[in-house]
């Protein structure tokens, strides 16, 4: 699937633009695919962050973390993925509630995004809330003041908007007016904080999850996550789910399994000795 | 006297993924043949799932022509080396071998092995060529066993077939799930590649229910679909500390492994195999992930099934395979909760002791816990190796598709069509997990039926 433009949005961060007309046709807001850009690469799922039906492509946000994340944002416009299966989970169900809190921290601006626009197109009214460690690292502002009656940035070091984290203003704006509905994506300590608040407010909460995962179609159970008393797989039952059903803590733990392995595949990279 | 197997030595091969059973030599191939009594009504074929002229094969072996004894095999099975490896012979066409009343029963398996690894080792295979040409298209959707062997025999009445796969490459189960040691990879590759041949078309990275629907599939021009999509959700055992760190489905552990090569330094997909690896059930799929974990490198491999012996669902060859690599059995033992430690990753899987009671609906006596008798299990790893259930993906995005009350696809039993006229389904989604050669059967029948059915059609 070849890459018809790239962009690189902040440091370690790229936009892809790929053409995937079968997946085009059927994405819907919070679906996902899984990416493959080499033979001996891992098996990557990469949230949807937009797409256009008639051009029959979509749009891929990659943020280099790990070995095969950081092989992929290597990649150029003309150069082609090798494998792209999608689109996968369900679509996040959208309809007209009234005042919808779209908030988005670091990378969760991409997969955020076509949400918006949704959530905007159904008629809502939308504020959002964008959050990342530094203003070089805000991703995508343009596309999200495009689709939001109102929009709030955040920094960690104050270089552009509040000073400090996206739950700040959320606290506010919930103590100001009546919200209808908060769908939230970012790291997990910001979902989880999230949702601690909201559910004080009792406004319902969506999350999108990126748990790890293998196959991306139910048949690893890799990604299962406790939703309520239940487990399910974020792949097929998801990935997006009411949060304040959401056990973050045991997904936090399952998301860091990897960490060691990932830090000495990328360690060996850098220096070089990697195959 | 039957042909012993030739092995990798057991302490040799638990280190190292290359096949465990080496295969026969053309002589001990011969000599083995030489032992068919030549039966006139052949037990062993009624045995077989997918009807194998096993005494012709074996005639023509026995004569010295493994090439044409090949090509028998081929006029019923499609996946030979494959079968040859994976099939339970000993319940069907040894099972069934009438020298096998007083003695040790035609080694059949390792003789079908035997032809189709001495074909592709010669480069001398047999070209099957489609009976005619047909303008029709038909969709596979799955590439395991069923879905192959339903292809094969499809695009040999000379429809167009189209095979479409989920995952990047082909062959389902054979591919996943078998680990190397017991199905070498490049095998696989070679008989799907047979099957491509055939002018069968293998798409992969499309998502049945997803990527396309079925309608999508009809709207392209495919005038019926075979639905082999297997059953794919795996089960856990519901117990509290499941989703700790360590804690794998059998799908998932043999997926690393097997699918994305983690046992090999070049490739990147991450696998973490603790020193003590607890592995849950006892099937071949059981058997499958303790041996890979011992591969890996774990000290100690345990399984642990709540029943005895006589009632584990795997292959005795495997069963003993597994115990030869040093491989514990902790029977009659019944997992209740997983432990973890700090960095909640699983330290302990604490299990019931149990007794057995009265035989249950499949006539195995039913595990009856022993009250307040516990042990705790060592264990960094747990793997779940109990069974899967029907996954959901195709399914729920099919309108129409009716279902029995466990989730599987409901077919008519005589031609395999599913409630929506043209869609026929067989394998695993319509029986719940079963054999490699049992799907590639029920995958067989429903290309037959799919045939009648757009002859019929035709007709109208």
């Amino acid at each position: 699937m070849r890459i018809v433009e790239k962009r690189i949005l902040a440091k370690g961060i790229c936009l892809f633009v790929i053409e995937a007309p079968l997946i085009a046709k059927k994405a819907e807001p919070g679906q996902f695919v899984i990416v493959r850009h080499k033979e001996n690469g891992e098996r990557i799922p990469l949230t949807i962050a937009d797409y256009n039906r008639d051009q029959g492509t979509i749009t891929l946000v990659c943020h280099g973390i790990g070995k095969s994340t950081q092989e992929i944002n290597q990649l150029n416009q003309g150069d082609s993925f090798l494998d792209v299966l999608g689109p996968l989970g369900l679509a996040m169900p959208i309809e007209k509630v009234g005042k919808v809190l779209c908030v988005a921290g670091g990378l969760g601006v991409a997969p955020m995004y076509p949400i918006t626009r949704i959530l905007k197109a159904a008629g809502n009214h939308i504020i959002s809330i964008i959050g990342a460690r530094s203003q070089e690292m805000l991703i995508m502002t343009e596309e999200m003041e495009a689709v939001s009656n109102q929009i709030h940035y955040c920094t960690d070091d104050g270089s552009f908007g509040h000073h400090g984290f996206v739950t700040d203003v959320l606290s506010q704006v919930l103590q100001e007016q009546e919200i209808d509905l908060v769908v939230a994506i970012g790291p997990l300590p910001m979902m989880a904080a999230v949702a601690k608040i909201t559910k004080e407010f009792a406004v319902p909460t969506q999350v999108s999850l990126n748990a790890l995962m293998v196959d991306g179609t139910g048949m690893c159970g890799g990604c299962r996550v406790t939703i309520g008393e239940k487990t399910k797989f974020a792949c097929v039952d998801g990935p997006v789910f009411d949060a304040h059903q959401v056990n973050f803590a045991e997904l936090l733990s399952r998301q860091n399994f990897y960490r060691d392995q990932e830090q000495a595949a990328l360690h060996q990279c850098r220096i070089g000795v990697g195959r | 006297m039957r042909q012993a197997m030739p092995k990798q030595a057991a302490e040799e091969r638990a280190q190292n993924f290359a096949e465990v059973a080496l295969g026969y030599t053309l002589e001990q191939a011969i000599a083995e043949a030489n032992r068919c009594l030549q039966c006139k009504r052949p037990l062993c074929v009624e045995g077989c799932p997918v009807h194998i002229d096993i005494p012709g094969f074996l005639k023509l072996l026995a004569e010295g022509n493994p090439i044409p004894a090949l090509a028998k095999i081929k006029e019923q099975n499609s996946l030979p080396a494959i079968c040859g490896r994976v099939c339970p012979q000993e319940n069907q066409c040894e099972g069934r071998c009438v020298v096998g009343i007083k003695g040790d029963p035609i080694a059949i398996g390792n003789l079908e092995r035997f032809v189709a690894d001495y074909a592709r080792e010669v480069g001398q295979e047999p070209v099957l060529t489609p009976a005619q040409s047909l303008d029709k298209k038909v969709a596979v959707i799955g590439s395991g066993p069923a879905g192959l062997a339903a292809a094969a025999d499809l695009a040999q009445f000379g429809y167009q077939v189209t095979v479409f796969e989920s995952l990047h490459a082909a062959g389902g189960v054979l591919r996943y799930g078998i680990p190397e040691f017991r199905l070498p990879k490049d095998i696989v590759q070679h008989e799907i590649d047979a099957i491509s041949e055939l002018g069968v078309e293998i798409v992969t990275n499309h998502l049945i229910g997803q990527t396309l629907t079925l309608d999508d599939l009809f709207e392209a021009g495919y005038s019926a679909i075979f639905i082999g999509t297997g059953a794919g959700l795996p089960n856990f055992l519901n117990i509290p500390g499941e989703n700790l760190n360590g804690v794998y489905s059998a799908n998932e552990f043999l997926t690393r492994v097997n699918l994305m090569k983690a046992y090999l330094p070049e490739y990147d997909t991450p696998i973490k195999v603790g020193q003590k690896v607890a592995v849950v059930g006892a099937g071949n799929v059981a058997m499958d992930a303790a041996r890979t974990a011992k591969r890996l490198g774990a000290e100690e491999v345990r399984i642990v099934y709540r029943r005895s012996r006589q009632e584990m669902p795997a292959r005795l060859e495997e069963i003993e395979n597994a115990e030869e690599e040093g491989i514990l059995f902790s029977l009659l033992t019944n997992p209740v909760e997983m432990i973890g430690d700090e960095s909640n990753t699983v330290k302990v899987l604490r299990c019931q002791r149990m007794t057995l009671g009265e035989p249950d609906q499949s006539g195995r006596r039913n595990p009856v816990p022993v009250p307040n008798e516990y042990i705790d299990l060592s264990a960094d790893t747990v793997i779940v190796a109990i069974g899967q259930g029907p996954n959901p993906v195709l399914l729920r995005g099919t309108e129409g598709l009716a279902l029995t009350e466990r989730g599987y696809i409901k077919v008519n039993e005589e031609n395999l069509m599913t409630s929506i006229p043209g869609v026929f389904a067989a394998g695993d989604i319509v029986t719940g997990a079963a054999t490699v050669i049992q799907a590639m059967g029920a995958g067989r029948k429903a290309a037959s039926a799919i045939h009648a059915y757009l002859l019929e059609q035709e007709g109208n």
